[in-house]
């Protein structure tokens, strides 16, 4: 990176932080070393706004963190108990939206839903399940997908346009039947030419995708969510959860 | 279904993409015809038109699965969809369907064996002051009765072409019961045009200044600002698209200025076309609203044969402004503007992130304007008549007329124009309002008012609206209003951001508890902060908006719900009872030995 000049500045929880332009306040606070709750941005891809969990508190107004441009005089909250209460709701939502049994789950200790859920104190999902009936796809030779743990943050869609230059995802439906659909007319995984070294195979934050063979390689007790809190893994440079 | 079923396709649609340049922004448009041709989209379509338009076929899949009007299973030869309005309720709808179903010995929901009907229920339609209403692929079916539901299924029985059905069936009437200066004085096509010519861009737009004009779509952003931010962005293109749309149940009055105002209207977005300096417009049809389409086409036509568009406008050199049509597909978000123009774009209606907005980056990225169609129509006499005269008339933040479409327990249902400023009570007595309860103004996404707030008045000071005006008399069982909008909202998301997704979903099942007498006082509870997260949290005003109903219902009408509450404090959602109900259908029966006591 360059030095750009660094002439603006804001306050998050209270903490100077400096930004340039055209950084949001997500990307001022990753470089100031603040945490935001996040699940479906990932530096490395073009921000989304969708899981909602990085909506912070700016002069008094919500704005979703991941999206929102900073600018100066911005004072923002975001550690606060209002904002985590109802970002616990938000990650519960996603509980009981899809089905998620960690403890049958191969991606226990790795899956980043999991590791909100932790972070923000959540003890139940509290909601009533939906009990969707999805799909789980295991036509690919090497790669599972399992739409039961699918929380549309779509990082497999804007990894695999924007960094495999494939397009193997995308989403269809609308509303509570919105859902991942695979680029072949069988709506089959192994019909398309998704591949187990695609970035878009390394980036879900749950247990959708799967790599096949590998499963307990890392013993459950060893993962990363076992050892660490999100908050610290998620302000790494680079994301290796997953390796 | 499997390709095969469909040799011929690549030959079928080949015309259609020619007819729409293969471009990949009329994938919308595309995939409409592809619905009539086939009357559903079949597999093997969508991979056609990915390989044509060159897209992926995620998006084609992406977009077909968006619209309510797209269906990628079979849906008949004949889909026929009963509008499910609060209103449509309240005039028997419900029963209607049921009788209609159970004489084609039909399902909801569910195509009939020989692939020849289907029934099914849809958001509002626009024709609550004429309801019960619903749509045949497409065409709306007005007044409603079972005498008109027995002649349809004899016309369907028959496989009588829907072109050819008797007119009466899909009479639509404007109902003006009060005009003021919008809907009362006539308008001279160009007038408004000639004047601003005259005066200047410059000039006009502060006229529009002058007038304090507000948008009327709901939001009440001022037109004049509006309109200077775009002009003063820099694009390659500027584009102005009138926003008719109108999704919101209960508001149907952009279909009478469609209707009725076209010119008008055309009139008002070549005025902002001029100013903003836009050479392209865009006018965004409900696809209830198609019926109106050959109609405004002509409209178009005249007006360019006029030279009040095309080239070179009224002589006027290198003022060149041209207007397309395009039809929406069945989605409420898509009033959203940003919403809008990515389906503009032929893409899901999912709202953008903003910044940036429309007036810098819209459509195609360019600078854009989106004006409801009563606002562009209110900027088309401001052009001709200036803006002292529009100012002179409302309140002090509401300038000029508001009109009103009025339905629900009244005796003369229809579309009333008023001044801003114009008191609750007023209205309910021009309208014949019967015992008024309440009243929900602006819709679901609006604000439900008690009797006690009938002195409130119509502006952006009080009570803003975009033009519903629902009434309900005593005796009305508001929680089944609620849930109704709860319902709508539950629909209509576009499943884009969680809260809104998962809350409108968590909401209309405790609602449903509730009316189903199993909820208790921790359910009120939980719709409170179900409300919060979504207002609060979610992306788009669909999501901040999908609470209020619930919210103004247990502020002001506990009347409405507290007698259905159990006395426990929790009770599961669990319903032992409705469990049965699938064994009960498939049995046929419904009597008292099948249900848990
Ligand atoms: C969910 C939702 C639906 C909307 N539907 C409409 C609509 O049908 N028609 C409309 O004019 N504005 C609608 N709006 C408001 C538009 O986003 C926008 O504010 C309006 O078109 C701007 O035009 P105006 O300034 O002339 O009012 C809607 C907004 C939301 C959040
Ligand atoms: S599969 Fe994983 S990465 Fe893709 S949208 Fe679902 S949760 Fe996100
Ligand atoms: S609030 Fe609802 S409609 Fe708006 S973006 Fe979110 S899910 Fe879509
Ligand atoms: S991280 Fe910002 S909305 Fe998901
Ligand atoms: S651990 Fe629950 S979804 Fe992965």
């Amino acid at each position: 990176m360059g030095a750009p000049a660094m002439s603006n500045s804001m306050t998050i929880d209270g903490k100077h932080v400096p930004f340039s332009d055209g950084q949001t306040i997500m990307d001022a606070a990753l470089a100031a070393g603040v945490y935001i709750p996040r699940l479906c941005h990932n530096p490395q891809f073009e921000p989304h706004g969708s899981c909602k969990l990085c909506v912070v508190s700016v002069n008094g107004r919500n704005m979703t963190a991941c999206t929102m441009p900073a600018a100066a005089d911005m004072v923002v909250t975001s550690n606060t108990p209002e904002l985590n209460r109802d970002r616990k709701a938000l990650v519960q939502m996603l509980f009981v939206e899809g089905n998620h049994i960690c403890p049958a789950c191969e991606a226990s200790g790795n899956c980043q839903l999991q590791a909100a859920a932790y972070y923000l104190e959540m003890q139940s999902p509290h909601y009533t399940h939906f009990y969707q009936p999805r799909a789980v796809d295991a036509s690919h030779p090497d790669i599972f997908l399992d739409l039961n743990r699918c929380i549309l943050c779509e990082l497999c869609v804007r990894a695999s346009r924007e960094v495999d230059g494939k397009d193997v995802f995308g989403i269809s439906g609308r509303g509570i039947g919105t859902h991942l659909v695979v680029n072949a007319a069988s709506g089959r995984l192994g019909d398309t030419n998704f591949a187990a070294t695609d970035q878009a195979a390394q980036v879900c934050p749950t247990g959708a995708i799967l790599i096949k063979r590998q499963g307990y390689k890392i013993p459950i007790g060893q993962r990363t969510f076992d050892h660490h809190n999100i908050s610290e893994v998620q302000m790494k440079p680079l994301e290796p959860e997953h390796e | 279904m499997q390709p095969h079923e469909f040799p011929q396709i690549e030959q079928q649609l080949v015309p259609v993409f020619e007819r729409y340049g293969r471009e990949a922004n009329k994938l919308l448009q595309i995939l409409r015809e592809v619905q009539e041709i086939f009357h559903f989209i079949p597999a093997a379509a969508i991979t056609c038109i990915a390989a044509h338009l060159d897209v992926p076929r995620t998006r084609v899949e992406g977009v077909a699965g968006f619209y309510s009007f797209l269906s990628l299973k079979s849906a008949g030869e004949y889909r026929i969809l009963f509008s499910d309005n609060i209103t449509d309720q309240m005039q028997g709808n419900p029963e209607l369907m049921r009788y209609f179903c159970h004489k084609l010995w039909l399902e909801p929901g569910k195509v009939s064996e020989d692939n020849l009907l289907s029934v099914d229920s849809t958001s509002c339609t626009g024709m609550c002051d004429q309801g019960p209403a619903a749509l045949v692929n497409g065409w709306p079916l007005t007044n409603l009765d079972h005498a008109r539901l027995d002649l349809i299924a004899e016309l369907i029985r028959d496989r009588k072409p829907v072109c050819d059905w008797p007119p009466m069936l899909f009479e639509v009437k404007d109902n003006i019961r009060r005009a003021g200066t919008l809907l009362g004085e006539s308008c001279i096509p160009g007038a408004a045009l000639r004047a601003t010519l005259e005066r200047g861009s410059a000039a006009t737009l502060a006229e529009m200044e002058a007038s304090g004009l507000r948008g009327r779509g709901g939001a009440g952003f001022s037109v004049a600002r509006k309109w200077s931010m775009c002009r003063a962005s820099a694009g390659e293109q500027h584009y102005i698209v009138c926003n008719a749309d109108e999704g919101e149940p209960g508001t149907f009055k952009d279909r009478v200025l469609l209707h009725s105002y076209a010119d008008l209207v055309c009139e008002g977005m070549t005025v902002g076309a001029r100013i903003i300096g836009a050479s392209k417009g865009f006018l965004y049809l409900r696809g209830e609203y198609r019926y109106l389409l050959h109609q405004l086409e002509q409209v178009l036509a005249q007006r360019r044969a006029a030279g009040l568009l095309g080239r070179n406008i009224l002589g006027e050199s290198g003022f060149d402004f041209d207007i397309e049509i395009h039809l929406g597909a069945g989605a409420y978000i898509c009033g959203e503007e940003s919403a809008l123009i990515e389906s503009l774009e032929g893409k899901r209606g999912r709202p953008r992130n903003r910044p940036p907005f429309p007036v810098t980056h819209g459509y195609l990225d360019q600078p854009t304007v989106v004006d409801n169609v009563e606002t562009l129509a209110c900027a088309a006499r401001i052009a001709a008549q200036g803006g002292a005269w529009f100012a002179a008339m409302g309140t002090a933040q509401s300038s000029g007329s508001k009109i009103l479409s009025i339905a629900g327990d009244c005796a003369r249902p229809g579309i009333y124009e008023y001044p801003f400023g114009i008191a609750l009570q007023e209205i309910l007595d021009d309208c014949g309002a019967e015992d008024p309860y309440a009243v929900q103004v602006s819709g679901p996404s609006g604000i439900l008012v008690s009797a006690q707030e009938f002195n409130r008045r119509i502006c952006f000071e009080d009570l803003p609206t975009a033009g519903a005006l629902t009434v309900f008399r005593r005796g009305r069982d508001l929680l089944q209003v609620v849930q109704n909008s709860a319902h709508f909202f539950a629909h209509e998301s576009c499943g884009f951001c969680t809260p809104c997704r998962v809350g409108t979903q968590l909401q209309k099942k405790i609602v449903d508890k509730i009316a189903n007498d199993h909820g208790t006082v921790s359910d009120l509870e939980e719709l409170k902060q179900l409300g919060h997260v979504m207002q609060t949290m979610s992306h788009c005003g669909l999501g901040h908006t999908a609470a209020n109903p619930v919210l103004d219902l247990l502020q002001k009408f506990p009347d409405a719900y507290q007698h259905k509450l159990k006395k426990l404090a929790f009770e599961p959602a669990f319903d032992l009872d409705g469990a049965l109900e699938t064994a009960r259908n498939i049995t046929g029966r419904d009597d008292a030995w099948a249900h848990l006591p």
